[in-house]
């Protein structure tokens, strides 16, 4: 019994936080049709926000949005500076500056902040473990999980309530007959990417939580794990990046437990293992799209 | 006195060494409904677009109540009550028929695209039991009715139509005729491309025959529909 909780609090940990990183990738992807390579790094800039603020003496709640904000701000950047100027080009490219940017954006931090991992005191509301009887639970896992799921109902409420989302998905759909019913092209880019840079930011939050630091290529690892979910899910559709990031939470748990200790750090190779299988039954993931990427 | 509010005036456009459109100049009155019709290739939509501000045009000019089109983006026309029904219907295939139909009111205060809605969801009773539905599983003729509703919505004052009648049922063709027919009466002004050539010409106060991207006939519908050459070309076979 105790472990079947443990099984679901890491599944549903685990998968929230891929599903939120998955999200975000597939929120550009429907509007422009390419990965943005750099989404990891904006966790990075969330984190670093985050260092800073609470070196600072911020208080982690407040220094927490700010850095979420920041991630987000930091993602409308990059498209103003870098995308845009590509604009019309074809996705091909546009996923080739991303490498590029991801690349700067490391050496920059590197460079300019430290090569070194920096430290993030974890309040310890969301740190430690707390009991249920004789269960252990991770603080910092229930805590993913409450603001993965918070965000994924605010996401979800946003997209289909709001006009400016409906917009949003209208351009995903079609950005060309979206844009002929007046929907502005530049302005759902950046509310693109700036959604995806907040769900970066939140999911940063989370992954910093359990792990205590920032360092620069602190988004790499996350971004694959990304990755694996939207090619899992299908790509260009949210709730195929939505499922992706579960079966990946799910894949990883159940591997976690699974193999016998002496193998566990295989499993990412089994998980990958896994998704080739996967991948060879249904080459277009759990959700087929056929979604034409906009120019 | 009509009021002249399309006026293209030789207009070109070309895919780099094609060229699509070859100066071509036609116009659109007030209130009135013109068809263009054509083969296959011979330019229609690429017209349509070039109004629309979806494809450059290389030469040549495209009026809206006096003012330069090409001036404007694609985004602005509903604005200007420009609107297009495209060809082979695009809906947003994962929306509901009700968010279909609110991006098509997006440029209108929410309020008042509340009550577009209601309109819309009350004039197309078939949409009105699906508002719910995503658009994709809609079947060919609804996503039709779909894609003309979501049009409507801004109210327009230019409706552009692509081959409504494209792919569907002869029943559900008479239905879409029915409906262009009826807006035409309600005073909306019409450009209609269609390869359905009788019928087009039986709803129409004009039409143009396009080929190879020239304009090569026009006159009123009337008059062209009893024409034996357009008789041999286009309704013989049919
Ligand atoms: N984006 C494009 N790039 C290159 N050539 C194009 C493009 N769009 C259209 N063409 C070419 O321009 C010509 C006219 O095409 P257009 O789509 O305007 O014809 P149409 O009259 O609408 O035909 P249909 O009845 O089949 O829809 C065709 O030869 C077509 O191949
Ligand atoms: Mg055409």
């Amino acid at each position: 019994m105790e472990q079947l909780i443990q099984f679901a609090i890491s599944v549903l940990s685990l998968g929230g936080t891929y599903a939120l990183l998955a999200l975000g990738l597939a929120t550009v992807f429907g509007l422009l049709g390419f990965l943005n390579f750099a989404h990891g790094d904006l966790m990075t800039v969330c984190g670093y926000g985050l260092f800073f603020m609470l070196a600072a003496g911020v208080p982690f709640p407040v220094a927490v949005l700010f850095a979420v904000a920041l991630a987000g701000l930091a993602a409308v950047a990059m498209e103003r500076i870098a995308f845009r100027p590509l604009r019309g080009r074809s996705p091909m490219s546009l996923l080739i500056t991303s490498f590029a940017i991801s690349l700067a954006l490391h050496v920059s931090f590197q460079i300019f902040i430290s090569p070194k991992s920096k430290p993030i005191p974890i309040p310890s509301y969301f740190s430690g473990y707390m009991t249920f009887g004789d269960v252990f639970i991770s603080k910092a896992q229930v805590m993913s999980i409450i603001i993965s799921f918070a965000t994924l109902f605010g996401l979800n409420a946003f997209i289909t309530k709001t006009r400016i989302g409906i917009a949003l998905r209208a351009a995903a759909s079609d950005f060309t007959v979206a844009r002929s019913m007046g929907i502005n092209a530049n302005k759902m880019i950046m509310l693109a990417f700036g959604l995806s840079g907040v769900l970066a930011g939140v999911a940063a939050v989370m992954w910093i939580a359990q792990r205590g630091a920032v360092f620069p290529a602190m988004g790499l690892t996350p971004m694959v794990k990304a990755l694996i979910a939207v090619i899992i899910g299908g790509l260009s559709n949210p709730k195929g990046a939505l499922y992706g990031g579960f079966l990946l939470g799910l894949l990883e748990a159940s591997f976690l437990y699974i193999l016998p200790d002496q193998y566990v750090i295989y499993r990412d190779a089994a998980v990958l293992l896994t998704l080739i299988a996967f991948l060879m039954m249904r080459p277009n993931g759990i959700i087929a799209t056929n979604a034409e990427p906009m120019r | 006195m009509k009021n002249t509010l399309l006026n293209v005036d030789q207009l070109e456009v070309s895919y780099g060494p094609v060229k699509a459109v070859q100066n071509i100049s036609f116009q659109v009155n007030e209130g009135e409904l013109v068809t263009i019709i054509g083969a296959n290739g011979a330019g229609k939509t690429s017209t349509l677009n070039a109004i629309m501000g979806l494809t450059d045009i290389s030469a040549g000019k495209v009026e809206f109540n006096g003012n330069d089109l090409a001036k404007s983006s694609v985004e602005a026309k509903p604005k200007l009550g420009i609107v297009m029904s495209p060809e082979g219907r695009r809906v947003f295939a994962d929306l509901t028929v009700k968010e279909n139909l609110i991006a098509g009111g997006i440029t209108l205060p929410k309020a008042k695209c509340d009550v577009r809605l209601d309109e819309m969801v009350k004039r197309f009773p078939i949409l009105g039991e699906r508002v719910n539905q995503e658009a994709g599983t809609l079947s060919g003729g609804e996503q039709q009715m779909l894609a003309i509703a979501r049009a409507l919505m801004i109210g327009p004052k230019f409706l552009i139509l692509d081959e409504p009648s494209l792919g569907l049922a002869p029943k559900i063709v008479t239905q879409v005729f029915e409906l262009i027919s009826e807006l035409h009466q309600e005073g909306v002004t019409i450009l209609l491309v269609e390869q359905n050539v009788k019928k087009s010409l039986a709803v129409a106060d004009r039409a143009y025959v396009m080929e190879l991207g020239h304009i090569v006939r026009e006159g009123r519908a009337a008059d062209l529909s009893q024409d034996k050459k357009i008789h041999e070309a286009y309704l013989g076979a049919a």
